[in-house]
């Protein structure tokens, strides 16, 4: 078992306009409505970083900016974990028709915006970290894997880590090949002790795929959960909004689920 | 933090063959692996190091659907240096369920996705065989070895470029230590793609003819192929005599450039010196440095700075990549083979294809492999977004 604390969080997805906007959302308070996403200007970027910066890139940015709106830590001192299914849809789009073509020229930009760790790159160089990150994916369960590794990170000695998790829709022809419907980011600042301002605290465990996985809260969030692999994090978004005690189960791999233990609200 | 793993069993494919055995011999007898590219037609005369069999290799039929160039060349390096018996016995101590996938690879499949769109049908779909998630996306890899060892742990796929299987090892020791596996296999493939020939060849930093690393005329880099695993258990866990150790493992961002390394190897310094501390262990200490190396012309000086900084000018040092290629996400991996060989021969591998050294960087490069003792190694992975990673390898102290 590993013992983390929420001390920020970050949230864009369709009708979710950052984590304070949409927390009487995930406690049933106010309807839900999906409208299109909204993600703020890359504020942290230099204008022309801003401008060859792809939109995967803004949607990771956004959230992890308002992760650490609240926390008292900057995000130069705090190694980050950016977990998502894949890069940067469109810019593999774009490169995979290029290639399929007969003038086989690609972009240098958009060469190195097609790496899967393109986030991580942007973030280091908007924050100035020089701190550890890492870039991982386990397809559908890749939000949970980003949080174990950030449980591990802080168990293994860190003070603090930041979980940066989003996926994008593909477009063109693997949009069929690859369901993801909607933008998604979330971030989570998340330190290893409890300090004044934390907003929950949750023990992360493994646990055999047996059981069933939580469902969104509330159910019209539940598709959106289904089909973005960021998403699968909603029910402990609205474990943290709804502020009881809560057991949460998430999607991972086959055979493995994540059970959280969430104490949301200050603690001691 | 971190206690040191050991790393009981090890297997690699590169250009240079299958098997530790392969490529030992040809590290002793300084054979590079580098040749004009048949892969792809690219305007320039590019090197590369390919995996010859790979064409005629299709993935046996129970796995038919994860069959792409990548996972081809990841069942190759398992099946080579007893890796899966080694995994067989793991499994059979720890159970399945404690065993940890820590996979690396930059591109994974997405060589099938190029081939894909290159048959889009009239409908605007991709042809209906077409495996996005066993083959194209990056987890494509863990789950296809996940699957082949039995393994039932927890897994993710690392994709930081350049450093994908160098950080692999830092994960594995940090899921150990928090307990949420007992032992863990690491390690990756990265195969020939479009995507990654002509994306370097955009960037401006592919050579014509073989890569040469550290060379006063170095023109860049030749991509190479490979794949490899090592299995880590607890020391106090693991029954293999004289066992190779993961001594330490250091990690770092340049938050300097997206595909351009620090010029002033910072984050390459701090990754290194993260390393020596986790592993408490003084840069006299170190016996080989495996440098990053890929050849181009500000990589290879910002590394050669960062490693005298720490280590002195004198240190042996040399980079695998006029052996074999830069392999992109595999580059971690090979580089830790590299070392494992280093140690267990007692020889500094050369560095072939380099014929002078660039006179502006440090004395202690070895060109010509040679006979001597090595007890600990540290082996470097670079990668785009500057992303650094650091591993030190070591007989027990």
């Amino acid at each position: 078992m590993t013992r983390v604390y929420v001390e920020g969080v970050g949230l864009r997805g369709p009708g979710l306009d950052g984590w304070e906007a949409s927390r009487p959302i995930l406690t049933g308070l106010s309807p839900y409505e999906a409208r299109p996403i909204l993600v703020p200007t890359a504020s942290l970027l230099p204008p022309n970083e801003r401008r060859r910066a792809p939109p995967i890139v803004k949607l990771a940015l956004a959230v992890g900016a308002e992760a650490f709106a609240p926390a008292a830590r900057q995000p130069a001192g705090t190694p980050a974990i950016f977990a998502s299914s894949g890069g940067d849809g469109e810019t593999i789009d774009a490169i995979l028709r290029t290639l399929a073509g007969t003038e086989r020229d690609l972009s240098p930009t958009r060469f190195h915006n097609s790496v899967h760790n393109v986030a991580a790159g942007y973030w280091s160089i908007a924050t100035g970290a020089r701190t550890p990150s890492t870039s991982l994916c386990a397809h559908d369960g890749s939000f949970a894997a980003g949080l174990i590794e950030a449980g591990a990170q802080l168990k293994a000695g860190a003070s603090a880590v930041v979980l940066i998790a989003y996926d994008l829709p593909y477009p063109g022809p693997l949009a069929a090949a690859r369901l993801i419907a909607e933008p998604f980011g979330v971030a989570f600042v998340l330190a290893a002790s409890s300090a004044g301002n934390t907003i929950g605290q949750m023990d992360i465990e493994l646990s055999p795929a047996a059981g069933p996985i939580t469902k969104a809260y509330p159910a019209e969030l539940e598709p959106l959960r289904c089909s973005v692999p960021a998403a699968r994090c909603l029910p402990l978004l609205a474990a943290l909004a709804i502020g009881r005690p809560a057991y949460v189960a998430l999607d991972y791999l086959d055979d493995l689920a994540l059970r959280l233990t969430i104490t949301a609200g200050g603690v001691g | 933090m971190s206690a040191p793993l050991v790393l009981s069993s090890l297997c690699v494919v590169t250009a240079l063959g299958a098997g530790q055995a392969e490529n030992w011999k040809a590290i002793r007898d300084g054979r590079s692996a580098l040749g004009p590219c048949t892969f792809d037609s690219l305007p320039i005369a590019a090197y590369t190091g390919a995996v010859p069999t790979l064409d005629d290799a299709p993935l046996p039929r129970d796995w038919a659907a994860f069959d792409c160039r990548n996972n081809r060349l990841a069942e190759l390096a398992l099946q080579q240096d007893g890796f899966e018996d080694a995994v067989a016995q793991a499994r059979a101590r720890y159970g399945a369920a404690r065993i940890g996938l820590f996979t690396g690879t930059s591109t994974s499949g997405i060589l099938q996705t190029e081939q894909a769109y290159r048959e889009i049908e009239a409908s605007g779909a991709l042809p209906p065989d077409f495996d996005y998630d066993r083959t194209h996306n990056t987890y494509a890899l863990g789950r296809f070895v996940r699957a082949r060892l039995g393994l039932a742990g927890p897994s993710f796929t690392i994709s930081t470029a350049c450093a994908a299987t160098a950080k692999v090892f830092a994960a594995a020791a940090r899921m150990i230590e928090a307990g949420f596996c007992d032992a863990a296999v690491v390690g990756g493939a990265d195969t020939f793609c479009a995507t990654t020939l002509f994306g370097f060849h955009a960037l401006g930093v592919m050579a014509e003819g073989p890569c040469r690393p550290f060379d006063v005329e170095r023109r860049g880099i030749s991509i190479g192929e490979a794949a490899g695993f090592a299995l880590l258990e607890r020391a106090e866990l693991s029954r293999a005599p004289d066992a190779l150790m993961v001594l330490g493992t250091g990690e770092s961002s340049d938050a300097y450039h997206m595909s351009s390394p620090d010029p002033e190897g910072r984050g390459a310094t701090a990754a290194m010196r993260a390393a020596l501390d986790q592993a408490r262990l003084d840069p006299w200490q170190i016996d080989y440095v495996n440098l990053h190396g890929t050849a181009t012309m500000v990589g290879d000086e910002a590394e050669d700075r960062a490693v005298s900084s720490i280590f002195g000018p004198d240190v042996p040092r040399s980079s695998s990549k006029g052996f074999t290629g830069h392999t992109l996400g595999a580059a971690g991996i090979v580089g830790a083979a590299f070392g494992a060989l280093a140690i267990r021969h007692g020889f500094l591998p050369g560095s072939p294809h380099t014929r002078t050294l660039d006179p502006t960087f440090a004395s202690g490069h070895v060109l010509e492999g040679r006979v001597a003792r090595v007890d600990r190694v540290m082996c470097n992975a670079f990668g785009f977004g500057g992303v650094n990673c650091s591993l030190i390898l070591g007989r027990a102290a």
